[in-house]
């Protein structure tokens, strides 16, 4: 049957190369297709998203009159808005078109040519019914903030929130700690050139106190987001750091008068290696440079009974405001950009490692510290046990990466920093340096010279995972030494090296709130646990909640350069999104047909955005299009159909359940 | 033995992704099942399903986001309300319980989409077929 009466549908069929022809006969779907109610033409085509393909839409549209589209394609995800506005550019609505997914939801997961050409039919007929009941919609106009949230003050966030400020537009980067500058700030040296890293941060650190179109919030969280891309709602808890932001300069008088003459406390910025009073500038370049009270420490914020000493040092400033309280605040911003970081694995469920248990085994990240000039030991590499150098040292890379136990993935920089440490604890110590690899992944620019390098500085390689760190010595020379138990699998022999101290390439694994973060977001995790992108390749910035982007190492492990590179990426999105100012909205809202609404009230409690209100006079539901964000859930719910959902009318669907479940 | 045909209705978020995502990593699964895609979980009207069964579905699956992870909040807990009440329906009309199916797979699962497509067709083999009733038209409210 051709044409019959007004609708008459197009449908295209694309090979997609061979990624759909080879499973489905695209020839044979489309002369079913041909033959269907309504169909005035149908079209097989190789690559439908090409200009070519899409000009085909284009005549017919123009030639055979078509008034609806349906191509079978790949998802609708991937190129409805393509083909939309193929559809619209012959001047036909961009409603009109009705996209069917024959490659991801067919050609690739099936294997029987047969069955898979049925299934393509079946979804293709079901379009056909569907699209009879499409309707001619406008996209909803829907003006964007220009401001952006940036969350985590690492270098991804520090970059994202730079590069947006220099377009001229207003950041709020919030950060959890009391300075920005996350890990970077840790590492003592970066690879593979060797830069000092809080030289290379520290400018970018204080831009970003210098900029004014930069708001940063520290010790501060975020605690809810509401609304969606374009307007977001954001509650920024910031917590009391007891000293007035705007007051202290960081002249730290009072850390100097505080009644504790000694350090007492963990120091969080040297991982516990170090002692802190309970007023602390976290480190000499903090940003801001104000100091903080940690309320489970000081002692007048416990007890009351404190001398007062070091608020009598901050004299006329008054900065230490021990009335401080959490305060709530609540921003509204077009776009988010997630930039939350990583954790570093705890090695202590690896119990064969030894950390925790034997004094002289540490962590990376520890040793990054005792390398710092400003870390604990002003930069003298001494062991915990007897604070001496040490002579020998093993490196154990892989330590939570490549492991069924921990993790299966890759960490991707452990290799190069623990080169990096393998040459810094050289040049300090000349301790013998042995590295315990399975293989060096040395991938990125210069990193593969910065290997070689490191072997003519003598330093030792032993391809094998370290299998025990023990301190039960088998032989003399082992006597009071760590010994690490390795397969050498160039030699082919287990080897025991006796070593003072070793060190642990700890894996990089998802921050520890993620789980948090990512609902709070709407955003989804992938199996390994970091914030999925939308696509790997193609998006690999995106998430699946529009408006809200990924930096650095909260998308997966990755080194410096690829940070800053993935952050400038998103703040390049984000200003893409919101300095369009407007952007159109998907037309499927919902809404309420008066004469078939009793008034019965079920729907009101079911929307989670509010957009239902009575009208009291006429005993009617009203759906607020603006708020409607096109669930469909009240739709589902109305006892007399009384609300319609737009592109998801239940005539549409149906007819749609009809269609594909129809015998030939 | 005949194919079990299995109608499923994904939210585009979770999903539907899911099932692109199964598609971009050529992960091969039963080719019983046609996907109707709608925007959330919450949009499923219990008709569509009784519509589903009419029109010769063996088995129809549902797949929402997971707890807390819906887009829209929490249509999910909206569709998974009505499946209590469906089930119930469904049971007193003579239709067994198995053949209706609600899974929480999110974008990331596309292993759990394979899995459970495969495994809902394996049981429904064991179960007769739906007879198919006769021809209707298309129930318009």
């Amino acid at each position: 049957m051709r044409g019959n009466g007004d609708v008459r549908i197009g449908v295209y069929v694309c090979h997609c190369g061979s990624n759909i022809a080879a499973t489905v006969d695209v020839e044979a779907v489309t002369r079913y297709a041909e033959e269907l109610p309504n169909v005035a033409l149908a079209r097989e085509y190789k690559y439908m998203c090409s200009d070519p393909g899409q000009e085909l839409i284009r005549k017919d549209i123009d030639e055979n009159k078509l008034n609806r589209v349906i191509v079978a394609a790949c998802s609708p995800l991937l190129h409805e808005h393509t083909f939309r506005h193929a559809t619209e550019a012959a001047g036909l609505n961009a409603y009109y078109f009705q996209m069917v997914n024959i490659r991801e939801h067919c050609s690739w997961v099936h294997d029987d040519r047969e069955r898979a050409t049925t299934k393509a039919k079946d979804l293709i007929r079901a379009a056909t019914m569907r699209i009879v009941h499409h309707e001619a919609l406008e996209p909803r106009k829907v003006a964007i903030r220009p401001e952006v949230l940036v969350v985590g003050g690492g270098v991804a966030g520090i970059q994202a929130a730079l590069t947006l400020a220099a377009a001229g537009k207003h950041v709020y980067l919030v950060e959890k700690d009391a300075t920005i500058g996350g890990h970077m700030a840790k590492f003592d040296k970066t690879f593979p050139t060797l830069d000092c890293s809080m030289c290379i941060l520290a400018p970018k650190m204080t831009a970003v106190k210098a900029s004014k179109n930069i708001t940063l919030w520290t010790c501060s969280d975020v605690t809810r987001v509401e609304g969606y891309v374009g307007n977001f709602k954001v509650t920024v808890r910031r917590r009391p750091r007891y000293v007035i932001e705007d007051l202290c300069v960081g002249c730290s008088r009072c850390i100097d008068e505080c009644l504790f003459k000694e350090g007492k406390f963990p120091d969080e910025w040297n991982l516990g290696l170090s002692k802190r009073k309970p007023v602390y500038i976290p480190f000499p370049q903090a940003v801001p440079p104000v100091a903080l009270i940690d309320p489970a420490a000081c002692i007048q914020l416990k007890t009351v009974k404190c001398k007062m000493t070091f608020v009598e040092a901050c004299g006329e400033r008054k900065a230490i405001d021990f009335d401080q309280k959490a305060e709530e605040k609540v921003i509204e911003v077009g776009a988010i950009i997630v930039a939350t970081g990583f954790r570093a694995y705890d090695p202590t469920p690896l119990n064969r490692y030894g950390y925790g248990r034997l004094k002289d085994v540490y962590t990376a990240l520890e040793v990054e510290r005792l390398l710092n000039a400003s870390g604990p030991t002003g930069g003298n590499l001494v062991r915990r046990s007897d604070n001496a150098k040490p002579k020998s040292v093993a490196i154990l890379h892989c330590v939570g990466s490549r492991d069924e136990n921990a993790h299966i993935y890759c960490s991707r920089v452990c290799c190069m920093y623990s080169l990096k440490l393998a040459h810094l604890i050289k040049e300090k110590t000349g301790a013998e340096v042995f590295n315990c690899y399975i293989d060096i992944r040395a991938f990125g620019k210069g990193y593969e010279e910065f290997y070689r390098r490191l072997m003519s500085e003598g330093v030792q390689f032993i391809r094998g995972k370290g299998a025990e760190v023990t301190d039960v010595a088998e032989e003399l020379r082992e006597r009071g030494k760590l010994v690490v138990s390795v397969e050498d699998t160039l030699l082919s022999r287990i080897r025991r090296i006796p070593v003072d101290m070793v060190v642990l390439a700890q894996a990089l694994e998802a921050g520890a709130d993620a789980a948090e973060v990512r609902r709070m977001f709407n955003i989804s995790c992938s199996a390994d646990g970091f914030f999925l992108e939308k696509h790997p390749k193609l998006a690999p910035v995106n998430t699946v909640a529009d408006g809200v982007f990924l930096a650095g190492c909260c998308q997966g492990a990755k080194d410096i350069p690829d940070t800053v590179a993935q952050a400038g990426a998103a703040a390049g999105e984000a200003l893409a999104l919101i300095d369009a100012q407007f952007m159109m909205m998907e037309p499927n809202t919902a809404s309420v047909t008066e004469d078939l609404c009793s008034g019965c009230r079920t729907c009101l409690p079911l929307c989670p955005y509010q957009a239902i209100t009575r009208d009291e006079q006429k005993n009617k539901a009203v759906i607020n299009e603006v708020l409607c964000k096109g669930c469909g859930t009240c739709v589902a719910s109305c006892p007399s159909a009384a609300i319609s959902q737009k592109l998801f009318t239940d005539a549409q669907i149906f007819s749609e359940i009809q269609g594909v479940m129809m015998h030939e | 033995m005949s194919e079990p045909k299995i109608l499923a209705f994904f939210c585009n978020w979770c999903t539907y992704t899911a099932a692109d995502l199964a598609g971009t990593s050529r992960m091969k699964y039963a080719a019983n099942v046609r996907v109707v895609r709608m925007m959330c979980s919450g949009r499923l009207d219990p008709q569509f399903v009784l519509q589903a069964f009419k029109e010769g579905a063996d088995g129809v699956l549902i797949g929402g986001c997971h707890p807390n992870d819906c887009h829209y909040i929490e249509g999910n807990y909206k569709a998974l309300r009505r499946m209590t009440l469906l089930k119930r329906m469904m049971e007193s009309m003579g239709i067994e319980k198995a053949r209706v199916r609600l899974e929480w797979i999110s974008a990331s699962e596309g292993l759990k989409l394979q899995e459970v497509v495969n495994e809902m067709t394996e049981q429904l083999k064991k179960l007769p077929p739906m007879s198919r009733m006769e021809p209707t038209q298309v129930a318009h409210p």
